[in-house]
């Protein structure tokens, strides 16, 4: 295991950071290197952090007004015209408002745009179920073509930002409004399509996706405390989903769990069952939004209320690492 | 290939397209008629006059740029590209069957000369919008023009006015858009399913250039097309009036053809009516009784 953790993680000095702060950083750094990149916003151009961009790449900036369909499909174009176009809004509009286009204009056109869902998850707190993102997951992952991708931590956004913009294909980027722990550092890998052990364990295997693995990291400290040993594995990328660790994972401890800010049906708890069941069948549990809404709150409130803290998650995997036998554990 | 054919050649060209729609459709067995009749005079026009092309090299670096942005009417697309050479006529056949790179809509990934992936109404001028944004502000490639094809009923959209507004805003004015003005769509008139006059006040309103001509007029077309590239400080848009199943009597103006495709008895009636002028002109080869 060679994942580099932030040394403050577990402690209160944790650092926090909006994930999305890291997506402006990077796209900053990615437009200094490549002048193909251009980037387009629908009227959350602050919110979206893309005005770090815009500020120092005001050329390179398209401005397109609160029309999300309009967004994509003029991405699309410029792509087409050999561009690399970042099309960024609150992910509730971009995929939520324009799917059809993404699918048709980007995703079936096989065209590189890369879809920047900014704002996702419940901890967007006060808005309201309206602005809190839960199926893009879903949405996205099922477009044949289709990168998606959920950074941890604004340190991993940055690196993701910058590797999305090479990497030639349409590629969704799920970023969050509010600061979160930054668990990993500069040295941390990150590359497309690779999940990260970031701590082994024999009892139970812990997936997550953006900001939850830091939770479960979390978790799996409250559960060593208790007697289980768990794994926690890092899945920054859920299309395509990097088979090889998870199953490596699952084949040791028998039992997995994972954990997204996002519906568990047809989200990244819905592309961990389709592995497991067609390749190796292993007790699951599954923690994330189960098919309702979220609602108005403080996003801290909110996570703790559906259940997204690594207390939460604690006492969840407790019960489910009782009550489970574990299965092909190859000793 | 600018300026090569003459009039009565173009016309030549829109009459064989016709007849390559036809048999295409008849072979398919489903597909949309009307409008992609309704379309062969202009498409004669792009491909052979307006448009700046080579067939043999479809990626070529300074073509000009076609979206075709209501992807039902692609048959008359297609054989417009096979006319022009982008590819063998006889692949026309394979319209719509498994396998085909001749897709029920256009997929850009699977023939070569294709610009986009469009049949979803309402994204086409978006797309357009995109590439005329990076050839304007981007590349400065002031020579190349962007043609987008758009249908009239295809305007209920939304996303469509959206385009339009952007389009305006950034005064693109290697965008070139072509309305096919027929006044049918599905199920029925488009006056009657969702009124879209004044149409030309409305293209005015959003900032854009407005044109309208017989888009059954190569002619025409082909002046309109000039005098919109001449317009350097906003797009243009040509609101071309086309009889709906133009050249073939029993379909044209008649909006129940919008979505159907001939049977062969039907397919044999509208070839000799094209190939023969209807009946007034009869020769060898001319492959009807």
């Amino acid at each position: 295991m060679n994942y580099p953790l932030h040394p403050d993680i577990l402690t209160d000095q944790v650092k926090l950071d909006p994930i999305r702060a890291g997506f402006g950083r990077g796209l900053k750094a990615a437009g200094a290197t490549n002048d193909k990149i251009v980037a387009l916003c629908a009227d959350l151009t602050e919110s979206t952090q893309i005005h770090l961009f815009r500020d120092e790449f005001p050329d390179r900036f398209i401005q397109v007004g609160i029309a999300e369909q309009n967004l994509v499909a003029v991405a699309s174009g410029l792509a087409h015209a050999g561009k690399i176009p970042f099309a960024s809004s609150y992910a509730a509009f971009n995929p939520g408002r324009n799917w059809e286009q993404i699918k048709t204009t980007i995703a079936i056109n096989n065209q590189p745009v890369k879809i920047i869902g900014s704002h996702a998850g419940v901890s967007v707190g006060p808005d309201g179920a309206t602005h809190q993102m839960l199926e893009d997951i879903a949405l996205m992952r099922v477009l044949p073509n289709m990168v998606v991708i959920a950074p941890g931590d604004s340190v991993e956004a940055e690196k993701a930002t910058r590797a999305i913009a090479e990497n030639g294909h349409p590629t969704y980027l799920r970023l969050a409004r509010e600061k979160s722990p930054v668990f990993s550092v500069e040295q941390s890998p990150f590359e497309i399509g690779q999940a990260y052990v970031l701590r082994e364990g024999h009892d139970v295997s812990l997936l997550g996706t953006g900001a939850m693995s830091y939770q479960l990291l979390k978790a799996a400290q409250i559960l060593s405390q208790n007697g289980i040993d768990a794994e926690v594995i890092h899945v920054p990328t859920i299309k395509p989903l990097d088979e090889e660790t998870i199953l490596a994972s699952a084949r040791r401890t028998g039992r997995v769990v994972t954990a997204e800010e996002a519906q568990i049906k047809g989200g990244f708890g819905g592309a961990v069952a389709e592995l497991l069941s067609e390749k190796l069948p292993t007790p699951l549990k599954r923690i994330g939004i189960n098919d309702r809404y979220g609602e108005s709150g403080a996003p801290n409130e909110l996570l703790e209320y559906f259940g997204l803290t690594g207390d939460k998650m604690a006492s969840v995997i407790t019960e489910f690492v009782k009550n489970t036998p574990q299965y092909h554990r190859d000793y | 290939m600018s300026g090569q054919l003459t009039i009565t050649q173009l016309e030549q060209k829109a009459n064989y397209i016709r007849e390559d729609i036809i048999s295409m459709l008849e072979a398919a067995g489903s597909g949309h008629s009307a409008g992609p009749l309704g379309l062969a005079d202009i498409f004669a026009a792009l491909y052979f006059n307006i448009m700046n092309l080579k067939p043999d090299e479809p990626e070529w670096a300074d073509r000009d740029v076609l979206f075709l942005s209501n992807g039902h009417t692609v048959p008359v697309q297609y054989a417009a590209m096979a006319e022009a050479g982008y590819f063998d006529k006889n692949e026309l056949l394979t319209l719509r069957k498994l396998g085909s790179r001749l897709q029920g809509h256009p997929e850009r990934e699977r023939l070569p000369g294709l610009e986009s992936t469009s049949g979803p109404l309402g994204s086409g001028l978006s797309q357009a919008a995109g590439y005329a944004y990076s050839l304007q502000y981007l590349d400065d490639s002031k020579h190349r023009f962007v043609y987008v094809v758009m249908g009239d009923g295809e305007l209920d959209e939304g996303n469509i006015w959206e385009a339009a507004m952007f389009a305006g805003k950034y005064k693109l004015s290697q965008l070139v858009a072509i309305i096919d003005r027929n006044n049918i769509q599905i199920d029925g008139s488009t006056e009657d399913v969702m009124p879209l006059e004044d149409l030309r006040g409305k293209w005015e309103a959003f900032g854009w250039h407005v044109l309208e001509v017989d888009g059954n007029n190569i002619e025409s077309v082909i002046d309109a097309t000039s005098l919109a590239r001449a317009i350097t400080n906003r797009p243009s848009v040509i609101i071309a009036h086309t009889i709906p199943g133009k050249g073939v009597d029993f379909m044209e103006y008649d909006y129940k053809w919008h979505g159907v495709a001939p049977n062969s008895e039907q397919a044999k009636q509208a070839l000799n009516k094209l190939r023969t002028l209807d009946g007034k002109i009869t020769f060898e080869g001319a492959g009807v009784e």
